[in-house]
């Protein structure tokens, strides 16, 4: 019986840490961001609401709504 | 091979690419696989999102090569060389890696074409026979 409680405890545990990463990858999927690639290798990158990154996503909404 | 060419390749090449647009540092458009209007449109947003893209430069003088903007419903990228820009989107979630090979792949490709040839090296002329000295015959 305690065996069994201990499964499940453990079962249930390991399910929500998986659900846990899932949900924060697809939340970070559905982010906008840019990333800025520079000739030295240096990488920029902004997400959504970082200073400067509205504009940014703004001509990138254009640009898309333009080919569409 | 035309530029029109080049992109035509790309966009069968690389399934993910659904519109792209060669313009020049001035957004004049070079080829594209939309008509004139859409093709205007788009690289006039291209050189506005990649001049406003070169104030973030970390350094002074930093050259930016390529960028990449993922959207809702969409992603867009441009890559730039020394005179041209290809701007392209794509659907939402594309192998960013993958599409950025196919682009500079697309404008190397452009940049070659464009080149002048290296003119052939002349052929060597062939050496006029040897005078006999006048004590040889004698």
């Amino acid at each position: 019986m305690r065996r069994r409680s201990f499964l499940t405890g453990f079962l249930l545990a390991v399910g929500s840490a998986i659900a846990a990463v899932l949900f924060r990858r697809r939340a970070a999927r559905s982010k906008e961001r840019v990333e800025l690639y520079f000739a030295d290798g240096t990488i920029v990158s902004l997400a959504e609401g970082a200073p400067g990154a509205e504009r940014l996503l703004q001509h990138a909404r254009e640009l898309l709504g333009a080919a569409r | 091979m035309a530029t029109a060419e080049a992109l035509r390749d790309l966009t069968e090449i690389s399934t993910q690419i659904e519109t792209a647009v060669v313009l020049d540092r001035e957004g004049t458009v070079v080829a594209s696989t939309v008509d004139d209007e859409r093709a205007g449109r788009l690289a006039q947003s291209a050189l506005e999102l990649l001049r406003a893209a070169e104030e973030h430069r970390p350094e002074e003088g930093l050259e930016l090569v390529q960028l990449d903007v993922a959207l809702r419903g969409g992603s867009v990228f441009v890559v730039s060389d020394r005179d041209r820009v290809i701007a392209a989107t794509t659907r939402e979630e594309p192998t960013v890696g993958l599409v950025f090979y196919d682009l500079k792949s697309c404008l190397r490709g452009l940049g070659e074409e464009s080149a002048p040839k290296p003119k052939p090296k002349p052929k060597p002329r062939p050496r006029a026979p040897r005078k006999k000295k006048a004590d040889e015959t004698a």
